[in-house]
């Protein structure tokens, strides 16, 4: 493949941590969920912990998938804003870079105003974060250091025989 | 792209199953899904039309085990494989980690998954990605049929690069488990690469 892993270490995932929690108390939202391109969740935070957050990552990033390929239909190259309005519950969701998206969930204790705002300044906030994160793994990679370049086909092995 | 997160200390990766219109690999993940301990996998999604065929795509997550610490957590996903579902399948395969060719083995289908499978490699090469590079195991399904094809000819047609490939009869469950250790061997060994000083 052409491209390496995506490493994310505890203290790089501490300071994304804390910028959701953050970004929960300033836009008053019940959840923000840190999902990249591929559907996997990278954070979460908020008073939503007992939703299938694997599945809400997986089903957003098919949704960013479809709207990106619609928006290079009609000549835009993506549409890095969604907004999906319940009756009782909304969802907020952008793109922080090129590679993430965030997913704010949100009900009448805030309102859409607020979201984007508070969105804005955050998402510039994590796109910087993971501009660090990936120069990070560059480095390593350059390395050496991963634990993963020592993988022998003994522990490959163990692993399907449990 | 497979993710490491040091803070969870988990490994997550991306499988996807390809293949031509009802060659199974809606059935493959189901059979997964039925026969995974609770503890070790997710919901599986289907987003599928009103009559079953897959619309978008399916998706089931599951755990193996642990490797140097790191919980290895697969995301797998169908596509759908109706010919004119063509860009859904190229936006499923956005950071795919591991591939599955499930073939059709009907000699009625053989046109089919020769189809598909070059629209594989072409779909992967629009993401700068080689079919040759990208790991990769091929199913032969149906084998149960009366007229599945012979696996020789199979082989020559579908498998000329000789990657790991298995027989199989994914409403049984026979070689569906053979098939995901197989791929996610592939994985494992590409992120081993990866890691690697390059």
């Amino acid at each position: 493949m052409s491209h390496g892993p995506l490493v994310m270490y505890d203290e790089d995932y501490r300071r994304i941590a804390a910028l959701l929690e953050r970004l929960v108390r300033d836009a008053s939202a019940r959840g923000i969920f840190l999902v990249d391109k591929d559907g996997q969740l990278i954070a979460e935070a908020g008073e939503m912990r007992g939703v299938d957050s694997t599945s809400l990552a997986s089903l957003t990033a098919g949704n960013i998938a479809a709207t990106g390929g619609l928006a290079q239909l009609i000549g835009e190259e993506e549409f890095p804003v969604h907004f999906h309005q319940g009756q009782r519950d909304n969802l907020h969701i952008t793109l922080v870079d090129r590679r993430n998206i965030l997913v704010v969930v949100f009900d009448e204790r805030s309102s859409l105003g607020l979201v984007r705002l508070r969105v804005k300044k955050a998402g510039a906030e994590l796109a910087r974060v993971f501009e660090e994160i990936r120069k990070k793994a560059e480095r390593a990679r350059a390395s050496g250091a991963s634990p993963f370049a020592d993988i022998t086909d003994d522990d490959i092995d163990n692993l399907f025989s449990e | 792209m497979s993710f490491i997160n040091y803070s969870s200390r988990e490994i997550n990766c991306k499988i996807v199953y390809y293949g031509p219109g009802l060659c199974g690999k809606t059935t493959n993940l189901q059979h997964v899904y039925a026969r995974t301990n609770p503890d070790l996998k997710g919901k599986m999604i289907s987003l599928a039309t009103e009559t079953e065929r897959t619309l978008f795509f399916d998706f089931l997550p599951i755990a193996l085990g642990e490797i140097r610490g790191f919980r290895t957590r697969f995301h797998l996903y169908t596509v759908p494989g109706q010919v004119f579902y063509d860009a859904s399948r190229k936006l499923i395969l956005k950071g795919v980690d591991g591939v599955v060719f499930v073939a059709d083995s009907q000699i009625e289908r053989m046109e089919a998954n020769v189809e598909s499978l070059e629209n594989l490699r072409l779909n992967l090469k629009e993401q700068g990605l080689d079919l040759d590079r990208v790991p990769f195991v091929v199913q032969y399904n149906k084998r149960d049929l009366p007229n599945a094809a012979p696996l020789a000819e199979m082989k020559a047609l579908l498998n000329p690069g000789q990657v790991p490939d298995f027989e199989a009869t994914a409403h049984t469950g026979a070689g569906v488990f053979e098939t995901l250790k197989g791929v996610a061997r592939g994985v494992l060994n590409d992120l081993k690469r990866l890691s690697s000083k390059q």
